[in-house]
């Protein structure tokens, strides 16, 4: 990409202090995202995707220690004063959490929830923030609003509350969305609409947007570009038709191995990735998924791979032995 | 009372769904008894009965009459004028102690569940301190050193109830401030006071209050208990405590002198704890969350 990146996260490191000394959650990240693109990071759970976003956001836990810089918009989140941050997020940069049940506040109206983000973001009265958010909530694809302003986050379905935190979200016109995980919590038959709806609201406000997920089916139709991490670290990056077409880290392999197939005859085993992922706070020597990858060689355990590009400028991978072909990819 | 401002907290006008739980008639009762007692209570200097304090030594324990209807104490005082000034003094004591305890230890809760760290210590550790000082003796020593009356009454007890209010608050922020919405104010752009307030006092003010009310009952009692010890009111001054504490002496002969206050004591406080029971099931938007 030519022109500056709206995002780019340089040489980002997350260290959480634990009672068995420091866990590097998030270890040497770099990513760009330029305006109204699409990332998605794949990775299983505890591969740092969720305290990656944190970091992005500096929404960090108070002990955690981080390292690199974060520039957004020509800026570094990690340096600016608290209060410019502060008015930077839900203006610029809006979230949306995984489970809706426990991101919405139980004990206030989503009208309230809706309104005051609206009153203290773009200063709106009462009465327009409030015709602001029936307007919100129909784009979210929720009928009679109206009625849904004033109803508590219980009386609605599962569904229906992720809309309602992404119609919070999206209600500042914030120039980059990060959505992590929004759809684990919800009905596989829901997961379609909430991301349809995601894909549709990014395109509509030119808004750039990062899909967290362990899905690597969810990124397949939706993003510009995937990153896979593992054990804290980014271990391929590539746009997602090439990441598709000749993926080259065996673990980005077994990901996809492990989606259930519609067309596998019935009773297939699930081809899962044996063993655990490695224990973060005591860091191997060599590549960190070289006990469980199928094609370790010796110097796997020995070394640890760079993330470098040799096939082409933008397909990023580290690993010493990457899949020669891609074959049997079915995406 | 504090149990209401939950209702109005959705201040766009929201009309409230549809409850599911009728409240039953006991609750009504409560209600009923309750307001009784308050209205009596605050209108009593308007109402045509004698003064509680003038004695008449030749109407000594005398039976119901029409001009006592409940009879004269040992001193020959209307029974039913010091009931309903006992009243006063009872539920002054019992609502505004509590109040003390509800602001400062639900503030300081707040505070130190939210920001932890080196205030958090502070705070948990001088509640401790303040736990571990025998009540009584507290109580005993402050009347002693600022003589006894119904706001040294009131404070004592008040700031007794502190550490309480505190712990409930500061564990119910706690487990709050985890909770995803928090983080998601924090990601929308919000302030700490802002988090506090609008995001977590609504959701802390629920087992706050409910707290609050078992707080009156357990006052009105705490009050009744320093009376009858001498420590509360100042003679003549007539409470609920006090009153049973007097109708000791002549248990033998008129044992309704003792158990009248005692009577209306136990309605009273039954009433806070029922209309508390029930209000926090009702109110509570978070019920049939699942």
């Amino acid at each position: 990409m030519s022109e500056a990146p709206l995002l780019s996260v340089e040489d980002v490191a997350v260290d959480l202090p634990t009672a068995r000394g420091p866990l590097r959650a998030v270890d040497r990240v770099d990513l760009t995202l330029g305006a109204g693109r699409t990332l998605g990071i794949v990775g299983e759970s505890g591969c740092g995707k969720t305290m990656l976003s944190r970091a992005i956001l500096q929404l960090l836990p108070r002990k955690a220690k981080f390292s690199g810089r974060v520039m957004f918009d020509g800026q570094d989140l990690a340096r600016i004063d608290r209060e410019h941050l502060r008015k930077l997020r839900g203006r610029s940069l809006a979230v949306v959490f995984q489970d809706p049940m426990t991101s919405l506040n139980p004990v206030l109206t989503i009208g309230t929830q809706l309104g005051e983000t609206l009153q203290e973001h773009l200063e709106l009265d009462s009465v327009h923030a409030r015709t602001r958010s029936a307007e919100l909530l129909v784009a979210v694809g929720i009928p009679a609003p109206e009625q849904r302003l004033m109803q508590y986050p219980h009386q609605l379905s599962g569904g229906m509350r992720q809309r309602v935190a992404i119609a919070i979200a999206l209600s500042c016109e914030p120039k980059l969305l990060i959505a992590d995980e929004p759809t684990t919590a919800l009905d596989v038959t829901i997961q379609a609409q909430i991301l349809d709806l995601l894909a549709r609201e990014q395109r509509r406000r030119h808004m750039a947007m990062i899909l967290i997920t362990h899905d690597l089916g969810v990124v397949a139709g939706r993003t510009d570009e995937v990153a896979v991490m593992y054990a804290g670290r980014v271990v391929e990056r590539a746009p997602t038709p090439v990441l598709f077409r000749a993926m080259q880290m065996p673990y980005t392999e077994a990901l996809l191995a492990a989606i259930p197939k519609l067309d596998a005859a019935p009773h297939t085993p699930l081809p899962a990735i044996s063993g655990r992922p490695p224990d973060p706070t005591r860091p191997l020597k060599g590549c960190s998924f070289s006990p469980r990858c199928r094609y370790a060689l010796a110097r796997c355990h020995q070394d640890k791979p760079a993330l470098t590009a040799p096939l082409s400028a933008d397909h990023h991978y580290a690993c010493f032995h990457p899949l020669r072909t891609a074959a049997g990819v079915d995406a | 009372m504090a149990t209401l401002d939950l209702g109005m907290e959705d201040d766009i006008g929201a009309a409230p769904a549809p409850r599911s739980r009728q409240l039953g008639l006991l609750f009504w009762i409560a209600i009923g008894w309750m307001a009784l007692v308050f209205a009596l209570a605050l209108f009593a200097p308007l109402l045509p009965l004698p003064s509680p304090t003038d004695m008449d030594m030749l109407e000594r324990r005398a039976p119901f009459s029409a001009a006592h209807w409940l009879g004269t104490d040992g001193l020959g005082r209307d029974e039913l004028a010091r009931l309903i000034h006992g009243a006063r003094i009872s539920l002054a004591v019992g609502l505004f102690a509590p109040v003390i305890g509800l602001v400062i230890g639900g503030a300081l809760g707040m505070l130190a569940g939210y920001f932890r760290g080196r205030l958090e210590t502070l705070v948990v550790g001088s509640m401790d301190v303040l736990l571990a000082f025998p009540p009584l003796v507290l109580a005993l020593a402050v009347t002693a050193y600022l003589g006894q009356s119904i706001l040294n009454l009131t404070l004592i007890l008040g700031v007794l109830g502190i550490p309480a209010f505190m712990r409930v608050a500061r564990a119910a922020t706690l487990t709050l401030a985890r909770r995803e919405f928090v983080i998601a104010a924090e990601a929308l752009g919000a302030t700490h006071r802002r988090i506090l307030l609008r995001e977590l006092l609504p959701n802390v003010l629920l087992p706050l209050v409910a707290f609050f009310l078992l707080g009156v009952a357990v006052t009105i009692v705490a009050e009744g208990a320093l009376s009858f010890l001498g420590l509360g009111v100042p003679p003549p001054v007539a409470s609920w405590g006090s009153m049973i504490g007097e109708g000791r002496e002549s248990l033998d002969v008129a044992p309704r002198l003792a158990f009248l206050p005692a009577f209306a004591f136990f309605l009273t406080v039954l009433s806070f704890n029922l209309v508390g029971d029930s209000l926090k099931a009702v109110t509570d938007p978070r019920q049939g969350a699942l």
